[in-house]
């Protein structure tokens, strides 16, 4: 029984946040919308027995929209001020978003102690290892059976980093940067000299 | 299977990966003043790769001995087709790349590490017979692609050219993932021996879909009609020797994938795709050739060339027989070579000052001024047309042969008739290059590579080239008996 509640509310949420992260007018709302619709897929996960992916989830995908956000507001022009003049109007949304939350919280570790939902019987080399966790089990088949495709992954990855440093770095002429093995080998009597002018006498360099 | 024998099927990979980091920080400290020399190691390093995989395909691998990783990969004789064609056109573009970026002030040691992770990406998709390794090798390649489709980043058009193919290149793969999960969804494996055990008799309305968004994410990959809108653009404003890798080494990738894909997984759904790839191949061919017409650049209309290309390979497939895969793979030989042909010609057209020339009518006349180029760039026209001498002609007549085997008697006439339209703006260019006034805009001197690949492929294409029928065809038919013995 808590289960089915529990999953439909997830489900509910999910579809509903990620509607409104396209329905939203201001591009922050949409940001707010979607680290709504991350947290809620977390929770399915949580519901089917795998912890693990759920917490990659909330740890990747709401870091990231964190950088995301950071982007937005870079990028965009929006009114912070007109932002925060709708907190009060917005109060009564925001507790009942945080209301929701809460229940779902309760809910979801209610229903991940009465056992995970079963989704048929995974079999062969698909069925988690027993008595091991999930992340011991995705270990597991990262490194033997898809040994090869994860490391291309990794390879894919680096054409990525490559791509961005390519397209966007540019060496300057013009800018003076700090070149540490010139300044650590300079000797001190290189680089000042001690003199004692006349008076009236100027200084030769 | 254990590891050391997996890791040994896909050695060309590992050798090209392992070669493909180091040459990267030789870059990273070298600077780009050893970026010719990181071509000329990689083009090498690719001989090599092909000397690793040739084997295969003279002993026309197939069976249990292929297959890598528990089924994720199958290096038999068909893959190997596919890695030695590829190769060839990668190394192409590392040879004529250097002259050309040197000259626009804009060559960076990482364009040769950057093709040669394409080629590992290629390497993979030719070769994957699992849903996951065909995603991460198509995501391998495309990636590497965008980048190199935008490398003359203070050229508007190739920055243009960079985005748009990233921006459409992604909803393609969203589209290809959809499709994916939805076959995995309903088949339950992402093996294509599974999905293909899966889905015999009945297909669910759920798989259909699968299969229709798995087909629509490749034929962007492959350009074929309705999914071609991006080529003109991208052909157009990458720089042309990226142009030339496109219209080559990733289009080979992206129909033997397709070929894998149709024939292995879905290949007791015949009935299902026959008639989405018939569809694509005649509107590809048609699309092709009216759309070429009034193109005045000469990067478009090779763009709108290769769909048109396209086309014909996709009739090969839509026979859905072993004939048509072996003509389908000749086709993609020649279709190559007069691509590596047509693009080096066009790589050396350039004016008194370098700048590369681009326009058909400032080629006009060109005859007089270059007659060795002019006579290369005609013979591919011609061959591009299909016109008898030309070896251009035994590809189409191939694959018409094994559309006729097959009883599409129809498919096959309106494919001809449709090639006549084709040979109108080719002929067009061949006019204006041999009988109008000279325009007297190309100058300048090219360098060695490029003289050697244009002459190379001239001569592949010129009637010599039916010297090399019997062996090619041969060497086809076991790639297209390794690809149907898999099924």
């Amino acid at each position: 029984m808590i289960h089915a509640i529990a999953f439909y509310l997830f489900a509910t949420l999910v579809v509903a946040s990620a509607a409104l992260v396209i329905l939203a007018r201001n591009p922050v709302h949409s940001v707010l919308w979607l680290i709504l619709a991350f947290f809620n897929a977390a929770g399915l996960m949580v519901l089917v027995g795998a912890e693990f992916i759920a917490m990659l989830l909330v740890i990747v995908y709401v870091g990231a929209v964190a950088v995301l956000f950071l982007f937005v507001v870079m990028m965009l022009d929006i009114d912070f001020a007109e932002l925060r003049a709708g907190f009060i109007r917005n109060f009564p949304l925001g507790m009942l978003i945080a209301l929701v939350l809460l229940a779902e919280l309760v809910l979801g570790i209610g229903a991940y102690k009465a056992g995970v939902i079963h989704l048929g019987t995974p079999d062969g080399m698909a069925a988690p290892l027993v008595g091991r966790s999930n992340i011991e089990s995705i270990g597991a088949l990262l490194y033997s059976k898809y040994l090869f495709l994860f490391e291309s992954a990794g390879l894919i990855l680096l054409v990525a980093m490559i791509g961005a440093i390519v397209l966007t770095h540019r060496e300057r002429k013009d800018t003076r940067t700090q070149n540490i093995s010139k300044q650590v080998s300079r000797r001190p009597d290189e680089a000042t000299v001690n003199t004692k002018p006349e008076v009236g006498k100027g200084v030769q360099l | 299977m254990d590891l050391a024998a997996s890791l040994s099927l896909v050695a060309p990979e590992v050798l090209l990966s392992a070669s493909g980091l180091v040459l990267l920080l030789v870059a990273a400290w070298a600077g780009d003043k050893s970026a010719r020399a990181i071509s000329y190691i990689g083009v090498a390093l690719l001989a090599v790769c092909a000397f690793l995989a040739a084997p295969a395909l003279c002993g026309g691998a197939m069976g249990a001995d292929t297959v890598a990783f528990g089924g994720q990969l199958r290096v038999d004789a068909f893959a190997v087709f596919a890695k030695l064609l590829i190769y060839a056109a990668s190394g192409m573009t590392l040879l004529v790349a250097p002259a050309y970026f040197e000259r626009a002030g804009a060559m960076r040691a990482e364009f040769p590490v950057l093709i040669l992770f394409a080629t590992v990406g290629m390497g993979i998709m030719v070769s994957a017979t699992d849903l996951l390794a065909l995603y991460i090798g198509l995501e391998l390649n495309s990636l590497a692609a965008y980048v190199l489709a935008a490398f003359l980043r203070n050229d508007g058009r190739s920055a243009e050219a960079g985005l748009k193919y990233f921006v459409l290149g992604a909803l393609a793969s969203g589209i290809l993932l959809f499709g994916m999960s939805l076959t995995y969804g309903f088949t339950g494996t992402t093996h294509f021996d599974g999905i293909r055990a899966a889905l015999t008799g009945e297909m669910s309305m759920g798989a259909l879909f699968g299969l229709i968004f798995v087909l629509a994410g490749l034929a962007f990959k492959i350009s074929a009609v309705p999914f071609h809108m991006w080529t003109p653009d991208v052909y157009e404003g990458a720089p042309t020797p990226v142009t030339a890798f496109f219209a080559s080494a990733p289009k080979v990738a992206a129909l033997a994938l397709a070929m894998r894909v149709a024939l292995d997984a879905f290949g007791t759904q015949a009935a299902a795709w026959q008639q989405i790839v018939i569809f694509a191949a005649l509107a590809s061919i048609i699309v092709g050739a009216l759309g070429a017409i009034g193109q005045i650049n000469i990067k478009r209309l090779l763009a709108y060339s290769s769909i048109n290309n396209v086309g014909f390979l996709l009739i090969g497939l839509a026979t859905g027989t072993q004939q048509g895969a072996s003509a389908m793979l000749v086709y993609l030989v020649i279709y190559v070579a007069m691509t590596v042909g047509g693009f080096v010609a066009v790589l050396m057209l350039k004016d008194a000052d370098g700048t590369p020339v681009e326009g058909i009518p400032e080629i006009a006349g060109l005859s007089r001024t270059r007659p060795l180029i002019a006579l290369c760039l005609a013979a591919v026209m011609f061959s591009l047309a299909g016109i008898p001498p030309l070896f251009g002609f035994w590809g189409k007549f191939v694959v018409f042969q094994a559309a006729v085997d097959a009883g599409m008697i129809p498919l096959a006439a309106i494919g001809i008739a449709a090639s006549v339209i084709g040979a109108f703006y080719y002929l067009k260019v061949v006019k204006v290059m041999y009988f109008d006034e000279p325009a007297d805009v190309v100058k300048g001197t090219s360098d060695w590579a490029h003289w050697a690949l244009l002459v190379v492929s001239a001569l592949f294409i010129s009637p010599l080239g039916y010297l090399l029928t019997k062996w090619m065809g041969e060497l086809a038919d076991k790639a297209a008996a390794a690809l149907f013995f898999a099924a």
